[in-house]
């Protein structure tokens, strides 16, 4: 069955001159993922800065274009669809953005980023089926019609304007909503409620949600599945149960190490990686695993080429090395990893 | 409601039109501004309705007796040519301006349409752009400006205007520019493009209002750049012949020895009237700055 | 690690700071009061409009308006901080008393190597210094944060995050000061980096033997941090108590709430959080500020403002159920939470 969005061997490379390639930077390299239609689900894409993250979220949403690979929405190469479906992809995948202040423009009241979609895709016959359709989007993410409409996004709090944020998105009727780092700006006691807000366009709406994060505490919490990137490209990925719960690669394993739990009989244990962090080793020459410099297990083989995603145990896979005994992962898309049943 | 966002509220800090009147009553109406604003605003009265009021027929050649010192009959003096003094400023200062303001407009819709091109378009079409502007800002404007005036047989108020604009927009361009480089990363394009917005339609709707301050800090410095501009060709005898302007006053008061012969009340009066401009604007254009520029982030 | 038989050196009483704005007065920080001994670590949790940044950068007295110290007392180690003049505040800043401020990472001077910067700190309060000397104490006070010596012949800019937060760390306690204030010193940070960072002012404060508040809202990193915790809500200390204390029998609504709406790796529950909203400053309700959210609110809690009282051994918890309950009662059901909003009650009838 034709996967309803498909990221195909996208890689995105900046910089570069006609000199040569000293000066480049790695965003993505060589992934491929893709989104079932009609089985709506909750994905992590989870790392650090400099892991890609952002990028594969701007390339799945088409405001970016992959420097090689392609990006397919209901089958059509976004790069050349006709303008009738780009139309439909622009309406059916949809962001929600990082940051509550930037998202607004301060000249309009909140209003006018929720009529816009409306007008703009012709979803409402009339201003009172306008009015209210947006009425029901932001009673469904907790927020009252008259204390919300009407107000400069200055006037509302940041939980708030994430909020508004939600209710535009789906305002658009999507097939996909794309969020990135939602709640990483908003006080922890909001998140739940945001969060719990995306579950429930995901379970009533069928919506599939793309969680974009670097909080795998969150990730746990709302997601199914789960990829974890390093350097832009995959390092492990699978279920939430299997790869935040045990993870097998090393990279994983110190990110869930480092997580800081208000629970005192869990320490944060020793500091394992040293001096380092990802952003000294993203330029060193990319010929074995990105995460060799840093790997605490790193073997001479490491450096020679980068490891495929093996499969040491089921739902699950891990770009490393250390389980080189393990299968391979038949097929490039990751999302093969929990869709199939592969011992 | 944190602390940053109760300030916020009683600032009120926002550009839409609706807001305006309360930027009007805000602490943002500093004393430059109010001052610069009261400047203009008696120049802009006098030029408007000054010229009613008095006889134009006296600012003609020997229509009075020629070179009196100020006195009760003739508040500023006559001039050696025998034209009223009074009647001279009251009709030359509204050209002055005029000539600042078509330039002012033209530069500035230039500015503003280039710029907006250059930075939100990118690729080629700023490449072109920003080569043409940038080297014709290398080029010393003055000498372009005395070539082209020399060369127009009969210079009016509107070619001279016309003359300091094409001069006058490459800075605006620039300014605009990176302006628009701004704001196209912000967060709220993007959702405007989510929404279905053209790219046109972002270039009007969502970067072209967040312009608005700049625009008319921009717009300020235009005008009494392009009168500085104006008044430099004037008074080397490059200005219209066949109206009175502030800087064609000052040469002929130079060409007639003004100086030499002690009449002060022909130079005195037209560069006192300059300095008050240029000082109103400039407090004008700094109190505008102080609204557009720091836009108080309200983080919570 | 026990504190027992340190001395005390830093105490604040009763602090109250406020803003001034064209709509009124607005008390950012509301009489709060608490003491470190040397080595302690105390976390200050608050999220946004708790006031804990005010607090912070009031605490070394580099506020600036509108916002004013209303009243209060700080006392550094036994002298008075808030009444000394210019010239006798500004030695004990830096030298007893140092701030490690929010992104201090983006505010090193990109323009200036690191070992000058953490050198114009030293020059500051010492005068001239003869060059190997100086050359000796940046190399120590970059030693202090992790940093090799050769990091002072670089940029900002040639450093990654990490780096730079350490960079900042070794400026603001180039002097060896007895007590640090570290406003969200890991905000803008990585996790992986985080936790190095909290590892290096860990170590420093070890070495310096040096009391540090480490403010934040990051409940998970303060606990694994500090030995002692406060709770900032509207301005207010609401509770205060040992760490391992509050996070097993937190006795004010308020950390209650807030510890639950913690997500965990342990299992998949579903998510609370808090209903409602920070209070505005400018429009506190009369009583506790928290009895608008309160699940427990009744008629006292709207009228009195209740004060900082002994819960419990070693606690102090700012709530009319006290001392008429020993702790908290259990959560009501969701029947009876206040304004919650639609959402919230549709996820915790979906959930398992």
């Amino acid at each position: 069955m034709t996967p309803l969005l498909e990221v195909r061997h996208a890689s995105k490379i900046y910089g570069g001159s006609l000199l040569g390639k000293r000066d480049t930077t790695v965003a993505l390299e060589d992934l491929s993922y893709s989104i079932a239609d009609g089985e709506p689900s909750m994905t992590a894409i989870a790392g650090e800065s400099g892991s890609g993250k952002t990028t594969l979220a701007m390339l799945m949403l088409g405001f970016l274009k992959p420097t090689s690979g392609q990006v397919f929405y209901r089958g059509r190469d976004v790069a050349s669809m006709s303008s009738t479906e780009r139309r439909q992809f622009r309406r059916e995948v949809q962001p929600i953005f990082q940051d509550p202040y930037e998202a607004f423009n301060p000249f309009y009241r909140v209003d006018h980023v929720l009529e816009t979609p409306l007008q703009r895709f012709g979803l409402a016959r009339s201003r009172s089926e306008a009015r209210g359709q947006i009425a029901e989007a932001l009673e469904r993410v907790g927020l009252r019609p008259n204390e919300t409409l009407g107000r400069f996004p200055h006037q509302l709090s940041g939980g708030q304007r994430q909020r508004v944020g939600v209710a535009r998105a789906l305002l658009c009727r999507p097939k996909v909503i794309v969020a990135d780092e939602p709640v990483s700006m908003v006080d922890a006691s909001l998140r739940a409620t945001i969060l719990a807000s995306l579950q429930v366009l995901n379970r009533d709406l069928g919506i599939s949600i793309i969680y974009i994060t670097h909080d795998l505490t969150t990730a746990y919490q709302i997601c199914d599945n789960i990829v974890v990137l390093y350097l832009g490209k995959v390092a492990e990925v699978g279920t939430v149960e299997r790869v935040i719960r045990t993870p097998r690669h090393p990279y994983t394993q110190l990110l869930v190490a480092s997580i800081p739990v208000a629970d005192r009989r869990r320490r944060w244990g020793e500091d394992a990686a040293g001096d380092s962090d990802a952003t000294t080793h993203a330029h060193a020459g990319r010929t074995g695993c990105p995460f060799a410099p840093r790997c605490p297990a790193v073997m001479p083989m490491c450096h020679d080429s980068p490891p495929p995603l093996f499969m040491p145990d089921g739902q699950r896979a891990a770009a490393c090395f250390l389980y080189r005994d393990a299968p391979v992962l038949p097929t490039a898309d990751v999302a093969a990893v929990w869709e199939r049943e592969v011992a | 409601m944190s602390i940053a966002t109760a300030m916020a509220a009683s600032g009120r800090r926002s550009f839409s039109t609706a807001a305006l009147r309360g930027i009007l009553r805000s602490p943002r109406m500093s004393s430059s501004l109010v001052a610069g604003l009261v400047m203009l605003g008696l120049v802009v009265l006098l030029a408007l309705f000054g010229p009613r009021f008095v006889n134009a027929r006296l600012a003609a050649v020997g229509a009075v007796r020629p070179s009196q010192a100020p006195s009760a009959q003739y508040l500023l003096g006559t001039d050696s040519q025998g034209r009223d003094m009074l009647t001279i400023m009251v009709l030359a200062t509204p050209q002055t301006l005029r000539i600042g303001l078509i330039a002012g407009v033209v530069g500035m819709a230039i500015g503003l349409s280039l710029g907006l091109l250059s930075g939100f378009f990118g690729g080629a079409v700023d490449a072109v752009i920003r080569v043409l502007a940038d080297s014709l800002m290398t080029v010393p404007g003055l000498a372009i400006m005395v070539i082209i005036a020399a060369s127009v047989g009969h210079m009016t108020v509107e070619l001279m205007g016309l003359t300091v604009a094409a001069l006058a927009w490459m800075h605006p361009t620039r300014a605009i520019r990176s302006q628009v480089l701004s704001i196209r990363e912000r967060s709220y394009v993007s959702v405007a493009r989510a929404n279905g917005e053209s790219e046109l339609g972002i270039l009007f709707r969502e970067v072209m209002p967040n312009l608005v301050p700049y625009i008319a800090a921009s717009f300020v410095g235009a005008v009494s750049g392009a009168i500085l501009a104006a008044v430099g060709l004037e008074a080397i005898g490059l200005g219209p012949n066949d109206v009175h302007t502030l800087g064609t006053t000052i040469y002929w008061s130079e060409k007639f020895s003004a100086v030499l012969r002690g009449q002060w009340w022909w130079w005195g009066p037209p560069i006192v009237a300059i300095s008050f401009i240029f000082v109103g604007m400039f407090l004008l254009s700094s109190g505008l700055d102080r609204i557009a520029n720091p836009k108080l982030r309200m983080r919570t | 690690m026990s504190l027992d038989g340190e001395r005390e050196v830093l105490r604040v009483e009763d602090l109250r700071v406020v803003y001034e704005t064209s709509a009124g007065p607005v008390r950012a920080v509301d009489g709060v009061s608490f003491s470190l001994r040397a080595g302690e670590r105390m976390g200050l949790i608050g999220e946004s409009g708790s006031g804990k940044t005010t607090l912070g950068t009031a605490i070394v007295r580099l506020h600036r308006p509108p916002a004013r110290i209303e009243s209060g007392r700080i006392t550094v180690d036994g002298r008075d901080f808030l009444d000394a003049d210019e010239r006798a505040m500004r030695q004990l800043r830096m030298r007893e008393l140092a701030l490690i401020p929010q992104a201090a990472m983006n505010s090193l001077n990109p323009v200036m190597r690191i070992g000058d910067q953490v050198a114009d700190g030293i020059l500051a309060h010492e005068g001239k210094l003869p060059r190997r000397d100086i050359a000796e104490r940046v190399a120590r006070a970059l030693a202090q944060v992790g940093l090799p010596a050769s990091v002072a012949e670089r940029y900002p800019h040639q450093l990654s995050g990490g780096q730079r937060q350490r960079a900042a760390m070794a400026i603001a306690t180039a002097l060896q000061p007895k007590i640090i204030v570290a406003d969200e010193p890991t905000s803008a940070l990585d996790v992986v980096v985080q936790r190095q960072v909290m590892f290096t002012l860990g170590r420093l404060q070890a070495g310096l033997h040096a009391a540090v508040l480490l403010i934040g809202h990051d409940m998970g990193l303060v606990a694994q941090f500090a030995d002692t915790i406060g709770v900032l809500y509207a301005g207010r200390l609401v509770e205060q108590g040992p760490v391992d204390d509050i996070l097993d029998t937190p006795r004010h609504p308020y950390t209650r709430l807030l510890i639950d709406s913690l997500p965990s790796l342990d299992d998949k529950k579903p998510l609370r959080g808090i209903p409602g909203l920070p209070p505005s400053l400018l429009n506190l309700p009369p009583g506790c500020p928290f009895a608008p959210r309160c699940p427990f609110a009744f008629e006292r809690c709207r009228v009195e403002t209740p004060m900082l009282q002994p819960v419990g051994a070693r606690q102090l918890a700012a709530c009319h159920l006290y001392p008429e309950h020993s702790e908290l009662p259990p959560l009501p059901s969701d029947a009876e939470l206040p304004e919650v909003p639609a959402v919230h009650a549709e996820v915790e009838a979906i959930a398992p």
